[in-house]
């Protein structure tokens, strides 16, 4: 019976872990567990994604000189869960001539894919739902599975603007895909290992990823950080939506809710990719200096936190700073440039290795 | 617990595999294929076989099956369908289908499974990529080299095919 605790370390607090067994027989117990784990983090699903497209608006805002939301609680921070309720209370609608089953199924896909990315990261070191041993290569092919929800959407919409929206994002992901994996590979020369948690331990003796592995380390997070952006589909790489050209892209014949799952996915993307940029390049949650690693009662999913909003604060800001491309030079810049400089790269990080250059 | 779970994805993939054949909507059909893939790779985490059931979502669920969506985008409309099948090659495709499914049984009947002694461990990518690059014994250096030297051949001959008649121009 024990089978799926055997097999995922369910590790969210030990306590709480070794009080519920005490109180229940083993069955109920996993279950329990198992339940209160989907709950917390459908709750953060909710919480990251809400207050990311505040922040997308405050920056925005700073960018443009504005205010930004003001008006919904102190300095406009219920605003976007004012937003939530009126698109849950919206009528879905739809039109006549289409797919219905796949038109309804397509916002899943990005929906769940995404809801599993988010499972493996670990926040802190008890805080980590599921430390499978492939955990970046898990990642990896759980994300390309996003992909997928937005091509059938935008074909079962029957509308050509959608059409033209999921065909750009079939090209966009397939190409950046590759980059992504290609510039984590680097990183995964220095590390040995897929596990997530095993690599912020590598980290905690001797420095971030990103020094340890100083030139190839950066040109990777560089490589990585372009083609994380492609990946979640923002400016200035956002051809799948690009309001100017397509209406709304892939997602125009959506609306209320099944809309909120692709926009919330957007974001929680960019939450992932972020994340990610955070444990393979900077430590994941351990302090830099290991300034708190004295102070036991310290939460080190603060860290974390900081670490993640600071990479999407960049992100934020390539959104508002570089005009969007065109399809052709999308392409170039992946095929022409970035793939061929993601190799060599490859190559000099594992000459460095070889050589035992790394700090 | 873990033979619940195999009797819903075998009943998933079972389910989602006649559906596949039988609709007549060719994205659906695609998407149902997709949905027995996803099942596979959850029948591979069952065992505890991790990197399988990763690399079953990486290459299936997500490239072939985004190719195959792909190829549809281009060249199908959201109302067409496909004709119908005339009755004789239903019935031809059936008793072939039975076929394969009484030597596949029967097999599986006659066959006398060993019992595992030894207690299994998950199987670690660390060991795979060593055996794969190893040229000692029991290595897999060979025919990973093999595979790479068919893997350019299938990208010069696409090469080729893609640009026809321009690469006599020049």
């Amino acid at each position: 019976m024990n089978f799926l605790i055997m097999n995922i370390p369910l590790n969210i607090t030990s306590t709480i872990h070794d009080w519920i067994y005490s109180i229940m027989p083993e069955t109920a117990a996993s279950i329990t567990i198992m339940v209160l784990i989907a709950v917390i983090y459908l709750a953060l699903f909710a919480i990251i994604g809400l207050y990311l497209v505040l922040l997308e608006r405050k920056v925005a805002a700073w960018f443009q000189l504005r205010l930004g939301p003001n008006r919904v609680g102190p300095w406009g921070i219920f605003q976007t869960i004012a937003d939530a309720l009126k698109l849950v209370s919206k009528e879905l609608t739809s039109n006549d001539r289409i797919d219905k089953f796949l038109y309804n199924l397509a916002p899943y896909f990005v929906i769940v894919s995404t809801l599993i990315g988010i499972s493996v990261f670990p926040f802190s070191k008890q805080f980590q739902a599921f430390d499978i041993n492939i955990g970046l290569f898990f990642l990896f092919a759980v994300s390309s599975i996003g992909v997928i929800g937005i091509l059938v959407g935008g074909w079962a919409s029957n509308n050509k603007f959608a059409l033209i929206g999921a065909m750009r994002s079939g090209l966009q992901t397939i190409s950046y895909e590759l980059s992504v994996g290609l510039s984590l590979l680097t990183m995964v020369l220095l590390t040995g290992t897929l596990q997530l948690s095993e690599i912020i331990e590598v980290q905690r003796t001797g420095g971030w990823l990103i020094l340890q592995g100083h030139i190839p380390a950066i040109i990777a997070f560089m490589i990585f950080m372009i083609a994380g952006t492609a990946e979640t589909n923002r400016a200035p790489f956002d051809l799948v939506e690009a309001e100017s050209e397509l209406g709304a892209g892939f997602h125009t014949e959506y609306s209320g809710m099944k809309f909120a799952y692709f926009f919330l996915a957007e974001f929680i993307n960019m939450f992932i990719i972020a994340s990610i940029a955070v444990v393979v390049f900077f430590g994941g949650w351990l302090s830099p200096f290991g300034i708190t690693d004295g102070i036991t009662w310290f939460p080190e999913v603060l860290w974390f936190l900081i670490k993640v909003v600071m990479i999407i604060i960049l992100m934020m800001w390539f959104r508002w700073t570089f005009p969007r491309l065109r399809v052709d030079q999308l392409l170039t810049l992946e095929w022409k440039y970035l793939l061929p400089i993601n190799l060599a790269n490859l190559m000099f990080m594992a000459v460095i290795i070889w050589m035992n250059w790394t700090i | 617990m873990e033979a619940i779970l195999f009797y819903i994805l075998a009943a998933l993939i079972i389910i989602f595999a006649v559906a596949s054949v039988t609709s007549r909507k060719i994205l659906r059909a695609v998407i149902y294929l997709l949905f027995v893939l996803i099942s596979i790779a959850g029948l591979y985490f069952l065992i505890n076989y991790n990197l399988l059931a990763a690399i079953q979502l990486t290459v299936y669920a997500g490239g072939v099956i985004v190719l195959f969506i792909f190829s549809v985008l281009l060249v199908h409309h959201v109302e067409l369908e496909l004709e119908k099948t005339p009755l004789k090659r239903k019935i031809i495709a059936g008793i072939l289908s039975l076929l394969g499914l009484g030597i596949t049984l029967w097999s599986i009947f006659t066959y006398t499974f060993k019992t595992a002694t030894t207690t299994y461990s998950s199987i670690e990518v660390r060991d795979i990529g060593l055996k794969l690059l190893s040229y000692g014994d029991g290595g897999y250096i060979l025919p990973f080299e093999v595979i790479s030297v068919l893997l350019v051949a299938v990208m010069i001959g696409a090469i080729i095919v893609a640009k026809g008649e321009k690469l006599k121009e020049n």
